[in-house]
């Protein structure tokens, strides 16, 4: 009785998501072994032909490495931020508010601050120019994945500084006042209260930033095109331009690598969780 | 206390020059609807491919004479805006609104109610709201195809109704809800819809509104989805059509990128209590 109740509640949501995403998910884990046009079993050659590929080499590189940055970086920073705004409460509303607004900046207005700022004659280069400095070329050159990673920061500071100051919020000021009374620095009760206590919080962060890191393609894209300089030359634009060329086969095929690639991260980080939740 | 008051000035400081980037940005945005086209040409002329300066682009810190004329001939004189703003319109208001009918209920199941397969349905779910755009476009683009939605905006607004995110972020919400308040309602011989109707949606206000919120501003800002299956280029949502348009008219692109902030910032003011409070129950721990 109550497990029908709970299946017409989820009802609506489980049927539209068989048919726009599960069974078509299915069906193109079937296409990843035909060839491009459905007609012949090919087995593994998609794969093979995928995991051979240096665009697609080249672009899982920097995905990762672009990842493995900005996530560790924004945690930190927003951290940082987080306690800085409990720090001062109640004055930090003003900054809380500014630190979100860049969420709902519209990209194509980022695209246009990030060519005034970061173009080869922005004024980025100004400024160095004028301290004496060498102009560099951001879009160019290696330096775009270092703007890739500014903008995501930038971006996305603000709501993971929220998400954190929640976690912040759920730690019981007892423990605090106990290891107080213990004759613990503030430096010990950042380290043995506050870091494992916001443990859970942070993968939850981590898992919400994960996702807001795929959406950088965005921006890039709009400012540097399908074929932007090499070091941010993501998935993203992979999958984009190889959807262009139709070539289903493959593009099935690499789809279905990068979500067991995300699926293996998602039960790396669920093992984390409830081994955290077993201590 | 008195150590407290110390420390506040220095902590202050480090946020304020960690917010600057922001606030350049929205004066950025302001500024830029406000600087007369000829200015614009001179000051970032150069990043735009105008020849205008041959030197470095440069901001003023307040426009020499400020104008309204990019943002009246934008309002009056470009019916094309309004035409793509009444696409995006189409395209953001009926994802909104369907993730609210299909995904409150579903996330009022995964949170309040027991059943058989819960917890593997929920990391199907999670999982799910994981994957990129890029990984479900094949499967979009199969679906469109067969049930002969390409090119059509539905194509875009019904992959985005029965997106998992939505689901996630209500679900935690509602995580909120006492179930001493439950039994209570249905002692009282309140059935199961009417005990989410009358109880559920009112207490899960801050995760719903959380997660329409978000929904609006990834709808809102889309780029792939819409890039992907529309190709009738009247059908375009602002947020194709403007960085096109950057390169020849910048005063209208600064306006209309202006205009385009508007009911985003708006929605969020009204919403960024709520979006505080609908993650704070779903940063809190299970």
């Amino acid at each position: 009785m109550r497990n029908s109740t709970a299946y017409l509640f989820l009802a609506p949501s489980l049927v539209g998501l068989c048919i726009f995403v599960l069974f078509p998910f299915g069906d193109m884990v079937r296409r990843s072994f035909f060839n491009t046009i459905g007609s012949r079993f090919t087995g593994l050659e998609n794969y093979t032909s995928v995991v051979t590929n240096t665009a697609f080499q080249q672009a899982v590189t920097n995905t990762a490495r672009f990842i493995s940055v900005c996530i560790p970086l924004l945690l930190l920073i927003s951290l940082v931020l987080a306690l800085l705004v409990r720090f001062i409460r109640p004055h930090g509303k003003v900054f809380k508010t500014s630190f979100l607004i860049p969420m709902a900046v519209p990209v194509a207005s980022i695209v246009l601050l990030w060519q005034a700022l970061f173009h080869k004659m922005g004024i980025i280069n100004n400024i160095l120019a004028c301290m004496g400095g060498t102009p560099i070329d951001f879009m160019e050159t290696d330096a775009a994945f270092w703007v890739l990673i500014i903008t995501y920061l930038w971006k996305n500071s603000g709501y993971t500084m929220i998400l954190l100051l929640a976690g912040l919020d759920g730690i019981p000021s007892q423990m605090y006042e106990a290891a107080g009374v213990d004759g613990a620095g503030t430096l010990q009760k950042y380290r043995f209260i506050t870091l494992p206590e916001l443990f859970p919080t942070l993968l939850l962060t981590a898992v919400l930033s994960l996702l807001n890191s795929f959406k950088v393609f965005r921006e890039a894209y709009l400012v540097a095109g399908s074929y932007p300089h090499k070091s941010i030359y993501l998935l993203q634009h992979l999958f984009n331009n190889w959807f262009l060329d139709l070539d289903l086969g493959r593009l099935s095929a690499a789809a279905v690598l990068v979500a067991a690639a995300l699926l293996g991260l998602m039960i790396v980080l669920w093992r984390m969780w409830k081994g955290e939740d077993a201590l | 206390m008195k150590t407290k008051c110390k420390g506040i000035i220095p902590a202050i400081a480090v946020l304020m020059v960690a917010a600057l980037p922001v606030w350049w940005a929205i004066w950025f945005m302001i500024a830029g609807a406000l600087i007369p086209l000829d200015e614009l040409k001179a000051t970032i002329g150069p990043v735009l491919g105008i020849e205008e300066s041959g030197g470095y682009a440069y901001w003023p810190v307040l426009p020499s004479y400020p104008t309204l004329r990019p943002a009246v001939e934008l309002l009056l004189d470009t019916p094309q805006f309004f035409t793509m703003f009444w696409n995006t319109c189409k395209l953001v208001f009926p994802q909104v609104l369907g993730q609210f009918l299909v995904g409150a209920p579903a996330a009022w199941a995964f949170s309040r109610l027991r059943f058989r397969g819960r917890t593997a349905m929920f990391a199907i779910y999670t999982i799910l709201m994981l994957m990129p755009f890029q990984v479900m476009m094949v499967p979009s683009y199969l679906v469109a195809d067969t049930l002969g939605l390409m090119d059509s905006i539905w194509a875009v607004i019904l992959p985005g109704v029965f997106s998992t995110f939505p689901v996630f972020i209500m679900a935690k919400g509602f995580d909120a809800v006492p179930f001493a308040v439950l039994e209570a309602a249905s002692l009282d011989g309140a059935g199961p819809l009417q005990t989410f109707v009358r109880i559920g949606v009112p207490l899960g206000v801050p995760g719903i509104l959380s997660a329409l919120v978000l929904g609006f501003l990834e709808a809102w800002n889309a780029i792939e989805q819409p890039m992907t299956f529309l190709k009738t280029r009247s059908n375009w949502p602002l947020s194709l059509f403007l960085p096109q348009i950057v390169s020849d008219k910048v005063g209208l692109a600064m306006a209309s990128s202006l205009v385009m902030l508007a009911p985003t910032v708006l929605i969020f003011l009204f919403g960024q209590k709520y979006l505080e409070l609908g993650i704070q129950a779903s940063g809190l721990k299970e």
